[in-house]
């Protein structure tokens, strides 16, 4: 009899095997931001040090690219979390001529390839006469966190009955009113996971920046530079580590947050 | 009279010139609705809409190949450029590759979902999820750089090689033709590791989801009625777990098609056609060119995920 809870042993190596690829490269990253090798990327580590931290923190170009890219990132998301809770709640909520060709709209900036958007909006910031700063960098970013939160916000809105709105309204309560005490308690959770995707996501684009950016330098523009003409490895290294770290906290929460209910928030990019 | 009190609390009208408006518009709702989709759609449907079409628009454009002046007049000699040889490689190149890493993606990534998905339990399936989410979520540029120091030649993967006296094999696959070169830094193996690596969680997921929504009363049946397991895996979970693999394979293709910076940093110096566009925009100041460059991931992907539909990809997504 074939019995579903044992696994055979070749999946299982295989299973883990893939794990062990996916998981690995991370590992080393954290094992590299303490090494006392400057110059190459030695292994093993002929000796481990926590000196780079310190020097990294020093470092103001390190804090000005940070300091830009959670700006960028701050901004972009709320942008996005207006727009993406807005488009969600139409779409979810009524139907009406466009609706299909809005839900398509929206997750075409995810859809092609950055590289695509990047010129698009490269292009249409020149023909608007928009010179290159931090707000094109948010706009170019808010572009494609829009669909983050609309997916949240849409599968949300989805399983939220009408009936608790016409219900607030029947009971007397204006239009503010029921939103603020009906529609966003209820939503709060799948916007705050979105709002932490977006963000996550807009703290590590690149591909789009290269093309909004200007002169500015976002965190990932940084460490961007860093592996095209490396000046010094063991900051890039620890730098690595903290944005690891600043990513994956978010990704947690969010997975925390949405995981009893609902499709998880992070099944798509 | 008890109705008519209940009525006017209804109609009250409210105070405040915010509220009036709030009430108002819920009272039309279509006001309403467009109201709510007019930001999105002045900018998704007017901005980007239109520079994706202004830049169509100037593949039709050619450049002046002396004064390097864009010619506004309606040709279709760009396209003709783009079947050189030189940039018909570039896309051959690109195609090649994006099908290589998608191929091997499912390859790797089924008997992870698979595992996840029918085995894991509890706990295991948590550290499965953190597996995949984890480098999903990590930075990009963190991720190619963690396989700089992968593939460094002082770094752990030539060590590994070493250790296990096996640097003979490495150093014969890195002197096959084509995909070889100096270091694995430098050769095609290495761009499709990294490939593989950053777009693997983007196939994992939806074969996952995909081999989730396989009802084990069904696996159960086949057994029943005398499949042996290997009969009934290959006979009625990987036909249904089939549109996950196409909707993954849909990420891996495309975004391999249209990324840049791996190619730059992990790879020798023959163009990918994101650099070709990335090159014909910038230095070489060839928009004409770089838009008829980006209109080939445009179409191909146009196709496939034609192709991917009629296979109900979008219904595994």
């Amino acid at each position: 009899m074939h019995s579903e809870t044992r696994s055979p042993l070749g999946l299982k190596l295989a299973a883990f095997g893939g794990l062990f690829f996916l998981l690995a490269p991370i590992a080393l990253i954290f094992l590299y931001a303490f090494s006392t090798e400057e110059k190459s990327f030695q292994w093993p580590p002929p000796g481990f040090t926590t000196k780079w931290i310190g020097v990294t923190l020093g470092r103001s170009d390190v804090w000005e690219a940070m300091g830009l890219s959670v700006k960028v990132a701050a901004i972009s998301t709320l942008l996005a979390l207006i727009l993406g809770t807005l488009t969600a709640a139409a779409v979810a909520r009524s139907k009406f001529f466009g609706r299909e060709t809005i839900s398509l709209l929206v997750i075409l900036p995810i859809a092609l390839p950055g590289i695509i958007t990047g010129i698009s909006l490269r292009s249409a910031f020149s023909l608007l006469d928009i010179p290159f700063s931090t707000w094109t960098i948010v706009l170019g970013h808010a572009t494609f966190c829009i669909v983050i939160v609309y997916n949240n916000a849409v599968a949300r809105f989805r399983r939220t009955s009408g009936a608790l709105i016409d219900a607030s309204m029947d009971l007397g309560a204006d239009g503010l009113q029921t939103f603020r005490l009906v529609i966003l308690p209820n939503i709060a959770t799948a916007l705050l996971a979105g709002g932490m995707l977006a963000f996550a996501l807009s703290f590590d684009e690149v591909i789009v920046t290269t093309f909004t950016a200007g002169n500015q330098t976002t965190l990932p523009i940084w460490m961007l530079e860093e592996l095209v003409r490396p000046r010094q490895r063991p900051v890039t290294n620890v730098v690595a580590m903290a944005v690891v770290i600043v990513t994956v906290l978010p990704i947690l929460a969010a997975y925390y947050l949405t995981k009893d209910g609902e499709h998880t928030a992070g099944s798509e990019k | 009279m008890s109705d008519l009190s209940s009525n006017a609390a209804i109609f009250a009208p409210r105070s405040g010139p915010l509220a009036r408006t709030v009430d108002w518009i819920i009272r039309h709702p279509r006001m309403f609705v467009f109201l709510m989709v007019l930001p999105i759609t002045l900018w998704l449907g007017i901005v980007y809409i239109g520079a994706l079409i202004a830049l169509l628009i100037q593949s039709f454009f050619s450049i002046d190949e002396f004064s390097g002046i864009i010619v506004r007049e309606v040709t279709l000699k760009t396209y003709g450029e783009l079947l050189r040889p030189y940039n018909l490689d570039i896309i051959v190149r690109t195609v090649g590759m994006a099908a290589a890493v998608t191929i091997t993606a499912a390859i790797v990534a089924f008997p992870i979902a698979y595992f996840a998905a029918r085995y894991a339990k509890g706990k295991w399936k948590a550290l499965f999820y953190i597996g995949v989410m984890l480098p999903l979520w990590s930075s990009y540029l963190v991720k190619v750089y963690a396989w700089k120091l992968v593939l460094a030649k002082e770094g752990i993967l030539n060590w590994v090689f070493a250790k296990l006296h096996l640097t003979w094999l490495l150093d014969g696959l890195l002197s096959t033709p084509v995909i070889g070169g100096n270091s694995l830094s430098v050769s095609y193996i290495g761009t499709f590791l990294v490939f593989l690596y950053i777009w693997l969680p983007y196939m994992i997921i939806p074969v996952q989801a995909s081999l989730e929504r396989v009802s084990k009363d069904l696996t159960e049946a086949a057994s029943d009625l005398g499949a042996t397991p290997k009969q009934s895996f290959r006979m009625v979970l990987f036909p249904l777990a089939l549109p996950g693999v196409v909707a993954g394979s849909i990420f891996t293709f495309s975004l391999t098609l249209g990324d840049y910076i791996v190619p730059q940093i992990v790879g020798n110096s023959r163009l990918f056609i994101g650099q070709a566009v990335y090159t014909q925009q910038g230095t070489a100041g060839n928009i004409p060119l770089a838009a008829a460059f980006t209109v080939v991931p445009i179409v191909i992907m146009g196709i496939y995920l034609w192709g991917a539909r009629k296979m109900g990809a979008f219904d595994a997504l």
